[in-house]
């Protein structure tokens, strides 16, 4: 069944890991006029390797058209659309709040232990929180530390694995 | 192994990649490859503005199938090269363009990449959106290894440009060089053949079809798929329509044949493809010049589709049976699964039908009038010339009118802009043919705007003796565009008139080429046979009158369905 509602999916593509493909793929998106919503890069096994998790909005057709654009461009060597039901995702974020008195500190710790997140710096008016976890989690977290204040933020971007025995390998 | 300099590696790997001639222009930052370029037996030939050394190369491309090279230097000679290149890239035309660049490393001056340095232009970051590769190279002994790739990705799969920037340190480092027998890249394996249960659904589809129809794009010329498209065409009786960049893929004076489809389609082939219950596509991308309104474009119909793009299917128009591979194993194995199943078809009542509209629309194709009318000499020129002279197009009215009037006999002698539509394209293009095909006779149609744009190449075409012909027909306007106003702007006029300048005449003479003007069609008919009997460079300047329309026409955002008449 083909979907014409915009959502967001998530794509994997195992890609050369040289200078100038991060660029390839950037610039295939902006002339194709698709839309990264995010992506997150690293080196796999073998290190002549990379992985890209990107994630993109659009309806059905834009998905299959990024999917087949992406594996035209030489430097992608591999390339497949992780569906949500049979996906783990994850994306870290790092949250800088204002802290500047005892009671938003352990109110702030409450919220950090019930969201399974944790206190990685701490200085006289702010501390630094680490999460990891679904977008969603990571959006609701956010929200939850607004009534502090945040003063800064740094997301990764989703990467993510299909469970079980498939698996998006070269060779 | 052996010890040789980039700018050595550089040529002997283009001489094993049987690299025969290369068109540019040279400059500081290329000057090594230059160098050792005078001993290796390669032919150089100087344009006059590098992105005639594009288009000439992509002009040889066409006409022979083979790659064709071009070369300039850094900065503003890379840069010249781009439309060039984008017009290759959006008609899958392989060439190579090599540029020069700055160094990568300098021991003691700010001359390298990154620093503005003189004459620096990011030419990968600038080609990349335009190119099927780009490469920046590194060291002198990855050079075979990546001009192998190069030649390798422009000429397989879907074909396209592809770009080699060296650096001036690497042309003249040295290295113990090794050349590569073999390919490799693990990101890139084009699929050829097709899926057989594909293409077993494709020939039942066809063979169930009442009004099969065929359309032919520019991926059966790319392919050579000429006599295999013809096969399954003649089995199935079915009538062979093309894009414009597929003229040529069948004879147009084939009785299955009916000319183009599209914005300036011919009637019959408008019409008919629209009525078609299955549709057997071939190496199209479905442009939006082909296909005019995409709701009204063979909604019912069964659309097999077939090119060696993947991402072509699917992309613009719905598809039933994809098959992905190179279009002459796709049709081979259709014609083959056709066989089995069935007899050739004889007679059938769809091709009564077809030959009915044929001969009912092809009246009307006759333009009577006034003499010199571009419909006129267009048919004319067809007759005189012989059928397997090459034509070229500038852009505008005369490549419409030469796609709707002048036919094309044998592919790879209808070479033209069709993606990007480039004015200035035919005339350099043309000689980049008459290169590769120095037997052959080759003509430019040209509109009067469109020549401006790369006339200087006369001095090339008349130096290297590389005689090409120019038919000019001057209506001392931007025609196409004043025909837009016409129809489309209430004929409010605004920047078409070109003032009847230059003397087209003098100007071919300054070059030291031949210039004739031409007041009737007696005069043009001969002064085509001299240019043939002569065999030297010609413009002949043929005036037309400035207000003709080029017709039939899909208006832009309408159906094939509406097409309009004079
Ligand atoms: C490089 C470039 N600039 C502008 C255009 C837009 N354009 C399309 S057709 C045309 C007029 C072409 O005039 P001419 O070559 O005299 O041909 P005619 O239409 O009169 O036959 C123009 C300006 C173009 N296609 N290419």
């Amino acid at each position: 069944m083909t979907v014409n509602e915009e959502q967001t999916h998530i794509i994997a593509a195992i890609v050369e890991h040289k200078p100038g493909v991060l660029y390839r793929v950037s610039n295939m998106f902006r002339r194709r006029n698709f839309n990264i919503e995010s992506i997150s890069v690293g080196p796999i096994e073998p290190r002549d390797l990379a992985r890209m998790t990107i994630t993109v909005r659009g309806d059905d057709r834009t998905v299959e058209q990024v999917i087949k654009q992406l594996a035209k461009l030489i430097d992608v060597v591999k390339v497949s659309q992780l569906h949500s039901n049979n996906t783990v995702t994850r994306e870290l974020a790092l949250i800088k709040v204002y802290s500047p008195d005892t009671r938003s500190r352990s109110d702030i710790i409450n919220y950090v232990n019930i969201f399974r997140a944790s206190v990685i710096d701490v200085s006289t008016d702010s501390m630094i929180i680490e999460i990891t976890g679904d977008s969603d989690k990571i959006d609701a977290f956010i929200e939850l530390m607004k009534s502090f204040g945040v003063k800064e933020i740094a997301r990764t971007g989703i990467t993510a694995l299909s469970r079980g025995a498939k698996s998006l390998k070269v060779g | 192994m052996v010890e040789m300099s980039g700018a050595e590696a550089i040529v002997e790997a283009l001489k094993r990649e049987k690299v025969e001639v290369i068109f540019g222009i040279i400059g500081g930052a290329i000057m090594p490859v230059y160098d050792v370029l005078l001993d290796s037996g390669i032919r150089h030939i100087l344009v006059r503005h590098e992105q005639c050394a594009a288009h000439a190369a992509d002009g040889y491309a066409r006409a022979s199938g083979k790659p064709g090279v071009c070369m300039a230097t850094s900065g503003p000679g890379a840069t010249n090269l781009v439309t060039g290149i984008t017009t290759a890239y959006m008609d899958s035309s392989p060439i190579i363009a090599i540029t020069g660049q700055v160094n990568r490393r300098s021991a003691n001056t700010a001359y390298m990449i990154g620093r503005d340095a003189f004459q620096e232009a990011d030419i990968i970051g600038i080609t990349t959106p335009i190119t099927k590769y780009n490469y920046q190279l590194t060291s002198a002994s990855e050079v075979p290894r990546v001009v192998k790739e190069a030649f390798y990705i422009a000429t397989t799969g879907r074909p396209g440009p592809v770009l080699l920037d060296l650096p001036k340190d690497v042309q003249a480092e040295r290295a113990e060089i090794e050349f590569p027998e073999k390919v490799e890249i693990r990101g890139y394996k084009p699929v050829t053949d097709p899926h057989p249960l594909q293409v077993k659904k494709a020939a039942d589809a066809l063979l169930n079809a009442e009004r099969p129809v065929i359309l032919a794009g520019g991926g059966v010329i790319l392919s050579n798929a000429f006599p295999e498209l013809l096969e399954v065409a003649e089995f199935l009786m079915a009538p062979v329509v093309t894009t414009f960049m597929g003229k040529g893929a069948i004879p147009e004076n084939h009785p299955l044949s009916l000319g183009c489809i599209g914005m300036h389609g011919s009637r019959v082939a408008n019409s008919v493809i629209l009525d078609a219950d299955v549709l057997l596509a071939v190496g199209t991308r479905f442009g939006d010049r082909s296909t005019g309104t995409l709701d009204t474009f063979c909604r019912d119909t069964r659309i097999i589709h077939v090119d060696i793009d993947s991402a072509e299917i699917g992309k613009n128009v719905d598809v039933d049976i994809p098959i992905v591979a190179d279009a002459k194993k796709a049709l081979k194995a259709i014609r083959e699964a056709l066989t089995l199943r069935a007899e050739r078809k004889k007679e059938t009542a769809w091709f009564r039908r077809i030959k009915e509209l044929k001969e009912q629309y092809e009246d009307t194709l006759e333009p009577g009038g006034e003499d010199l009318r571009p419909t006129r000499v267009l048919k004319e020129l067809r007759k005189i010339i012989p059928e397997d002279s090459i034509a070229t197009t500038e852009v505008g009215q005369n490549q419409m009118w030469a796609s709707l009037y002048f036919k094309a006999y044998k592919p790879r002698t209808f070479i033209s802009s069709g993606g990007l539509g480039t004015m200035g394209f035919g005339f350099p293009a043309a000689i980049g043919a008459k290169t590769a095909c120095p037997d052959k006779f080759v003509v430019d149609i040209a509109g009067d705007g469109s020549f401006r744009m790369t006339e200087q190449e006369l001095a090339t075409s008349v130096v290297e003796d590389i005689p090409v012909t120019v038919v000019i027909l001057n209506n001392s306007t931007l025609g196409m565009v004043a025909q837009w106003q016409r129809l489309f702007f209430d004929k409010r006029y605004v920047a078409v008139h070109l003032s009847g300048i230059p003397d087209f005449v003098r100007l071919a003479e300054a070059y030291g080429a031949q210039g004739v003007r031409v007041g009737s069609l007696e005069e043009f008919v001969k002064a085509v046979k001299e240019a043939m009997r002569l065999d030297v460079t010609t413009v002949i300047d043929v005036p037309i009158p400035p207000e003709e329309d080029v017709f039939p026409m899909v208006p832009p955002g309408k159906s094939l369905k509406e097409m309009i008449e004079g």
